[in-house]
């Protein structure tokens, strides 16, 4: 038996003798769990099934070992989302702690700041929120105000974050401040964590074209982050934070990109347009449309595989590079091509936005549509994308 | 499928640039076009493809092949299409090469397929006619029953690498009518058979095409390739095979195409400045790059798909001629929009880009062709 047969059948007996005892009645593959200090319960039996999987470091499962993680390969993780998928349980757990700030850590952050925070993003102990943009820094990140002045141990922030994902659920924020306001503006950022659960910090949820939405506001008035939550050194922030974005940007296109479906499975494009289209002969009536369920279809397909192909190229020793941006411009986009068919094959069904005359099925995809609007605006613009492969990648003159 | 090139096809696509990109291409392209070259290709090009064992990729041991797919075969014609190469490598090893090894007998593969591999002789597949768009049940040519042996009356048109070609795998209708899937059948036929005649066609990537006409031309039953009226089955796996190959060239020549006009924003100074510096053509350029990256795995996965035979690789062949055909177009008419003025003339090289983006969307299918061929695969 090789090594990765042996893994597979133990993680197996864990995943079908073990864990069930331990955690009694599984949730569902549906609905993320994001853990917290007060978390939302996807299933009753969410915070349990995210615990029990945090012993074995399942929750972050390439993690090193000290700090909490799995200490699994690549090919290991392979099989545990493969293991999960087969039993048909969920992720764990969800968030930026494991996709943001946990691999930024891993990163730039000293022994005693990863024995810290680490253990508890594992655990699901902390849900964290990102504090970046601010009203008048937005693709010009780098213009930030928000101000961070040191006293002893401790530093003032006062200022305004905006667009904080989940601000309003979050425990703790990983974000970047002004700690100098002369030289280079690039030079006086510094990056830093905080417990947004003290009076100085206020959060306020914004309200977008699609109705509620995750994203908030954060005011920040006298309040108080210690000197040993500064990442990587005061003026550094930068630095970090640009590592950051990379991460943030690997995380949104997985997020359209890594729900490819199976070639094999149905097309849901498909099925939806012969619902409101009708076909004769298997053949949708409408060729125009029936032409761009093909369009994208195909596309998505092409993106999956081109994810794909990127992974099989890690594995073989590239790094990872600026190269990544496409897949934040690609799949955004795709996914707006996605919901304005979803309208086309609709038709007016499309346009409700509550109370009767649409099922809710209408009334999900016409915010979907709308949400959909800020893909290519969050996590960088698409114009900022297309100037870092511009500069980066293809080494055009600034 | 793992997306990612062996030790041996890296080895493999570098040794192929070497030899391909070695003397200036386009300008003997340009060349064999401006003295209006009755072939229109090197033959000892050609020769020097097989010693370098390129022509045996896709054929099995005993057939004199190397047993490789085409996985390895895209990489040559990659490097082919950064040169913009001519020599009929796709036609006479792809198309009719792969026709004689899966259908042809013992007798045909030694007299055909070998010489082929060799580089000593070149095939060529005549399966289209004079506005049958892309339609796989449109035969150039009718086959007429005559004892134990067939009559072969028609004209083929736009024939790949045909013309001084020594023979053809002539797909003719031998029952039924145009839309019918049975009744069309394979036939090997000498070029020198009494009642074919072959005509040079120009066209407007300069590479090597034949007008064919049949009159009357015998074609014994040993001449067929596969079983007489199921002939649909073994054109669709070549001309599939060949789709790829051709996914291939194209990939080379966006990725030329879209290198050279790199080199020429960051050079050309107007306003003071490289032209590259322009966010309007920074931006356009970003884009290009995305197209090229999607379309390099989309070549890649349909290769490892058909070398497979998994059930998804004619989805997959499909999916990746529709894109390469839409992205190499739109790289070449970029290509030549930023390289401005000098970019519509002759004598600059770009042109022959955007001249071979058209010509291979025009071979085996457009976009909406495969789109819609796609779209009844999938089921809708």
């Amino acid at each position: 038996m090789t090594d990765i047969e042996r893994f597979r059948g133990e993680l197996a007996e864990f995943l079908e003798q073990e864990l069930p005892k331990k955690v009694g009645e599984l949730p569902p593959p549906t609905g993320d769990y994001w853990g917290g200090r007060n978390p939302e319960l996807p299933h009753p039996m969410s915070r349990r099934y995210c615990e029990v999987m945090a012993e074995r470091g399942l929750t972050a499962p390439t993690w090193p070992t000290e700090y909490g993680g799995g200490g699994l390969d690549k090919e290991q993780a392979k099989v545990l989302s493969a293991e999960l998928g087969r039993l048909h349980l969920p992720v764990p757990l969800v968030g930026f702690g494991l996709s943001m700030i946990g691999p930024t850590l891993l990163q730039f952050g000293t022994e005693a700041q990863k024995r810290e925070h680490l253990p508890k993003i594992v655990r699901g102990e902390i849900r964290w929120a990102q504090g970046y943009s601010e009203p008048n820094a937005g693709s010009d990140l780098a213009s930030l105000q928000t101000s961070a002045r040191i006293a002893g141990d401790t530093l003032v922030l006062n200022g305004q974050k905006i667009w904080t994902s989940y601000g309003d659920k979050a425990d703790w924020m990983f974000g970047i401040f002004r700690t100098d306001t002369g030289g280079k503006k690039q030079e006086g950022i510094t990056f830093l964590l905080l417990d947004m659960a003290q009076p100085g910090v206020l959060v306020r949820p914004i309200k977008l074209i699609s109705g509620a939405s995750p994203f908030c506001e954060t005011f920040f008035t006298d309040a108080r982050a210690h000197t040993r939550d500064i990442i990587h050194g005061i003026g550094n922030g930068w630095t970090v934070a640009k590592a950051l974005l990379g991460h943030e940007r690997n995380m949104i296109g997985d997020l359209f990109g890594a729900g490819g479906r199976q070639p094999t499975a149905g097309n849901p494009l498909a099925e939806l347009a012969r619902e409101y289209l009708g076909d004769r002969d298997g053949r949708l009536v409408d060729p125009l449309l029936r032409d761009r369920v093909a369009q994208v279809t195909m596309d998505e397909r092409c993106f999956a595989l081109t994810m794909q192909r990127n992974a099989d190229m890690m594995k073989a020793g590239h790094k990872p590079g600026p190269e990544s941006s496409i897949f934040k411009i690609y799949g955004t986009e795709l996914n707006q091509r996605r919901q304005e068919l979803l309208l086309a094959l609709r038709g007016p069904e499309c346009l409700g936005w509550e109370g009767v005359g649409f099922d809710e099925r209408e009334l999900a995809q016409t915010r979907d549509w709308l949400r959909s609007r800020g893909n290519t605006i969050e996590g960088g613009t698409s114009e900022v994308q297309l100037n870092i492969i511009a500069k980066h990648v293809l080494g055009l003159p600034d | 499928m793992q997306l990612v090139l062996t030790e041996e096809q890296a080895s493999l696509s570098r040794t192929a640039n070497d030899f391909i990109l070695s003397s200036p291409p386009i300008a003997r392209l340009r060349k064999l076009r401006d003295t209006r070259d009755e072939r229109g290709y090197a033959l000892d090009r050609l020769a020097r493809m097989a010693e370098l064992g390129w022509t045996a990729i896709p054929f099995p041991e005993q057939d004199g092949g190397l047993g490789m797919g085409l996985a390895e075969l895209v990489l040559v014609t990659e490097a082919m299409g950064k040169g913009l190469a001519p020599e009929p490598f796709i036609p006479s090893i792809v198309l009719a090469g792969r026709a004689i090894a899966l259908g042809g007998s013992a007798e045909h593969k030694a007299s055909w397929l070998r010489p082929a591999i060799a580089g000593e002789k070149v095939l060529a597949l005549a399966h289209t006619r004079r506005r049958g768009r892309f339609d796989r049940t449109r035969m150039p040519v009718h086959a007429a029953p005559e004892g134990q042996s067939f009559r072969l009356t028609g004209q083929a048109t736009q024939v790949w690498g045909g013309h001084l070609a020594d023979g053809y795998v002539v797909a003719a209708r031998t029952a039924g009518r145009d839309g019918d899937r049975d009744g069309i059948t394979l036939f090997l036929v000498p070029a020198q058979a009494r009642g074919v005649t072959s005509e040079r066609q120009y066209r407007v990537d300069a590479q090597n095409a034949a007008q064919l006409t049949f009159d009357n031309v015998l074609a014994r039953g040993a001449d067929v390739l596969g079983q007489v009226g199921e002939g649909d089955r073994l054109l669709d796996r070549v001309v599939d095979e060949a789709t790829v190959a051709l996914t291939g060239e194209m990939l080379g020549g966006m990725s030329e195409a879209f290198d050279r006009t790199l080199r020429y924003v960051r050079e050309r100074r107007q306003f003071g400045v490289a032209i590259g510096s322009f966010q309007a053509l920074k931006h356009r350029a970003a884009r290009l790059y995305i197209e090229l990256e999607l379309s390099r795995s989309a070549v890649m996965a349909a290769a490892r798909a058909l070398d497979a035979q998994s059930p998804e690789a004619p989805r997959l062949v499909s999916l990746a001629k529709a894109r390469l055909s839409d992205a190499y177009c739109l790289v070449a008419n970029e290509a030549v929009q930023m390289h401005g003025g000098i970019g519509m003339t002759d004598e600059h090289d770009i042109g022959f880009f955007l001249k071979r983006a058209r010509a291979s969307e025009m071979t085996f299918g457009d976009a909406a062709y495969h789109r819609d061929r796609f779209a009844t695969l999938d089921g809708y």
